[in-house]
């Protein structure tokens, strides 16, 4: 629990940021969970006074804010970097429309795609949507920016966005709070304005010159913002960089001259024009895109950077210093002897936990429809996978890993509905199942699933339901009946909510039952209709219930191995003999293991 | 003054509360301080690495590959695959615990010996400490209080946070059932590495 009065703390960004909001009188917080975002909306949720809440999806969080800027209060939605995607629509909206109240996005961006499906430089979206863009370089910043992108969105009627990054969000450095919490006396009111927030083309034909105009403004506002600053050094090196790339460059580079820019669109033209003048050689050092190399270069100035500081995945001090020391801006040097020992050791890839219910429905789905090679005596494959399987983004993501290896596609929040379909119209010869998790399919999977029943789509859908969203740790959702600050709400029942739009083949099984599983998978696939399988067990994480751990019988153990297949992290191997770590192991709420073994070795421990 | 910690193991060992802990005591010892967590996706069992940086100003939240003061290794793996990141006279302390990974559950790879790991690390370093933590938390009633009796060990090699510094912020992160226990753990960490750096 952050404190909210405490003169210095260490503060992880995300909690800079929340606490920043709130200093800063934010009134209505929304956000969907997504690493590295998550923590700013559980934080401000612990503050009170504000109402924080996890909305369905980002679209849906960042037009809840944009309803409470329109009514005055100051407002903010917190995602991650794809997250922003999906909430494209509200956020190019809101650009055009403006605000009252001061309305906050924060894209949180992964380089290096620590947890997401892909790698994407979100500064671009201040460039599409044409709204002032800041990025802090650490908690400091991110805790001080807040106000003052609240502040900027007021004077300049737009959405503000805040940039942060995995590295900022998810580290904690030193905050001094300079501020307690003011919130604008002003009465909650809607004024009506038609011309300023309803977009019919004859209105939005008449704000599109004031987003260009309001893009000038900012422009000049940028030359004397204080987060642009030049911190003087040696003047035969100029840097300019932003965010965390900040910390790499002072870092490797401590004499050099810098050029900090906390707004990084729009830029500080003639800002920059000075400092180029006043360095020998100007370089930009920053993470993913040469943003603001390109935009350096357009102004006419000589300028590298991407020539040597990569463009793909986290930069840090190491991989800043190789590139620099390639560019010949450092001596080279050799690297340490261990590098190559250690490259060589076994990976640790996440894993399912011990008693994840989605552990037996990926074994079942990986044997049901014979996904996995089996050798014939020659050493040659004898079988195919008979079962397309696409995925979606969750915990049981990590289904696709070996040895489950039960997962075909995975590409964007939602996506494996509408993949299942557009396979089965394609026509493949295979069975098409689209498996997605509880919080995923709340997200953005019933639209898909409406679209199934709408054009007749034969496919099987399961729903993983674990109750939670897991992967981000474990936030509520509609499904739950928890808000986010912890009230009592009413629950979306999946199984109402599917039979609701249609399907009427649902069904309902224990996560825990592989028989059952294997029972309503196989009926599901020789069916005709559409048809939903809701596989439900609580996370073990969330709902701890460890009793009773299952141990193997040595003697009956024949090591066939089989057990190894579920890839359970509590099953382990001493030189072939397996045995169950039974400080992990789950024991009588999972038994999946005890289930399976062909052997019946498996059995609860000895006291 | 500088002194960066790189403090390693398996998701579900307390790492992240360990180097929180760290860098509160830092900040509370009037030093600048940044600490930063590399968690991946998994909940639990993933590899899990909390830099620490400790010094009069901190820049980057991320250690510089080769910079290590004190690497702490929860567990042997995962406190050797980060053996390059030692600083020549750095010191690695290494809990003899073994999670083996999937791929070496199912016979696919090989998990280093406990002489491997130590020659591993000895390539860049002199002081490699192997400590039985795990046992030794489990011996004290809850093997949850590995993390603080890592702590306890790392505490020994940080010596401008004195002990009354180190518990206060313990006990800030637990609830008071929890404190006893723990502080426990701690002395028994900074016993642990004293005796071993006097033999």
């Amino acid at each position: 629990m952050v404190s909210t009065t405490e003169t210095a703390r260490l503060l992880s960004g995300n909690e800079a940021m929340a606490l920043g909001a709130y200093h800063a009188g934010v009134k209505v917080a929304a956000a969907y969970p997504g690493t590295p975002s998550t923590e700013i909306l559980e934080t401000l949720a612990g503050f009170g006074d504000t109402h924080a809440e996890w909305s369905t999806n980002e679209k849906v969080a960042l037009e809840v804010a944009l309803g409470a800027a329109y009514a005055g209060v100051r407002a903010l939605a917190s995602m991650k970097q794809v997250g922003l995607n999906v909430a494209l629509d509200p956020f190019m909206a809101a650009a055009i429309t403006g605000v009252k109240g001061g309305l906050v996005v924060i894209s949180c961006d992964d380089p290096g795609i620590h947890s997401s499906q892909g790698e994407q430089d979100n500064r671009h979206l201040a460039r599409l949507a044409k709204v002032p863009m800041l990025e802090p370089s650490d908690s400091q910043e991110a805790y001080d920016l807040m106000a003052v992108a609240f502040d900027l969105s007021e004077r300049f009627d737009t959405p503000a966005l805040l940039r942060s990054s995995t590295r900022i969000s998810h580290s904690k450095s030193v905050v001094r709070i300079g501020h307690t919490r003011t919130v604008s006396d002003a009465p909650v009111h809607f004024q009506h304005d038609v011309h300023k927030y309803v977009m019919l083309p004859v209105n939005a034909r008449l704000r599109r010159p004031l987003v260009e105009e309001r893009l000038v403004r900012l422009a000049e506002l940028a030359e004397t913002f204080p987060f642009n600053k030049i911190f003087p050094g040696d003047s035969s090196l100029g840097i300019v960089t932003s965010g965390v790339a900040y910390q790499y460059a002072r870092e490797v580079f401590p004499d050099a001259s810098f050029l900090k820019l906390g707004m990084t669109f729009p830029l500080p033209q003639d800002l920059i024009r000075q400092f180029a003048a006043q360095v020998k050689r100007l370089i930009v050092i920053e993470e993913l895109d040469p943003f603001l190399q390109e935009s350096i270069r357009t102004m006419g100035l000589k300028v590298t950077g991407k020539e040597f500081i990569p463009r793909i995945g986290e930069l840090n001090p190491g991989i800043v210093e190789a590139a620099a020391r390639k560019a010949g801006l450092l001596p080279p040097a050799e690297s340490p002897a261990v590098a190559a020992t250690v490259a060589n050791l076994p990976k640790r890839p996440p894993l399912l936990c011990p008693g994840c219910p989605h552990t037996g429905i990926f074994f079942v789905l990986s044997t049901i429809g014979q996904r996995h090679k089996i050798l014939d005596a020659q050493g040659k494959s004898v079988k195919e996978s008979k079962l397309v399987i696409t995925g979606d983004i969750g915990c049981y993501t990590l289904g696709a890993l070996p040895p489950l290896d039960a997962m075909d596609t995975t590409a964007c929040m939602g996506a494996s509905i509408g993949q299942a379909l557009g396979m089965v119209k394609a026509g493949v010869a295979s069975k098409v199942m689209a498996v997605i998790g509880d919080s995923t399919f709340l997200h953005s999977g019933i639209t898909g699933l409406v679209n199934g029943v709408y054009n007749n789509g034969r496919l099987v859908l399961l729903i993983l339901d674990n109750s939670t969203t897991a992967m981000t740790g474990h936030q509520d959702h509609p499904g739950t009946g928890v808000s986010a600050q912890g009230q009592t709400t009413r629950a979306v029942r999946l199984e109402d909510l599917v039979r609701g739009i249609g399907i009427a083949d649902v069904k309902v099984v224990d996560a825990f039952d592989l028989k059952a599983l294997r029972t309503a998978v196989r009926i599901a696939l020789e069916s005709d209709e559409l048809s939903v399988i809701i596989v439900r067990g609580d996370c073990s994480v969330r709902v701890p219930r460890r009793e009773g751990p299952r141990a193997i019988d040595a003697e009956k153990c024949n090591e066939c191995g089989v057990c190894f297949m579920l890839g359970c992290p509590a099953i382990l191997s001493n030189e072939g003999e397996a045995y169950i770590d039974s400080a992990v192991c789950v024991g009588k709420g999972c038994t999946v293991c005890q289930q399976l073994c062909p052997q019946q070795a498996i059995a609860e421990a000895a006291p | 003054m500088k002194l960066d910690l790189l403090i390693t193991g398996v998701g579900g060992q307390g790492i992240v509360l360990a180097s929180d802990i760290i860098g509160e005591a830092a900040m509370a010892a009037g030093y600048d301080t940044k600490k930063t967590d590399t968690l991946g996706m998994a909940q639990r069992g993933g590899s899990v690495v909390s830099h620490v940086r400790i010094g009069d100003k901190v820049w980057s939240p991320l250690i510089k590959e080769g910079d290590v003061d004190i690497l702490a290794g929860f567990e042997k793996l995962e406190a050797v695959r980060w053996g390059s990141y030692l600083a020549p006279g750095g010191i690695a302390i290494v809990n003899s615990q073994s999670i083996p990974p999937p791929s070496v559950s199912r016979g696919l790879e090989h998990y280093p010996t406990d002489e491997e790991v130590v020659d591993i690390l000895k390539q860049g370093i002199e002081r490699v400490f192997l400590i039985n933590g795990t046992a030794q938390a489990k011996a004290l009633g809850d093997i949850r209080t590995l993390n603080m009796l890592m702590l306890g060990c790392i505490a020994t090699f940080v010596p401008f946070v004195g002990v009354d510094t180190w518990k206060e912020c313990i006990c800030r992160h637990l609830p008071a059932k929890a404190h006893e226990i723990n502080i426990k753990a701690f002395d028994l960490g900074q016993r642990e590495t004293q005796n071993v750096c006097s033999r």
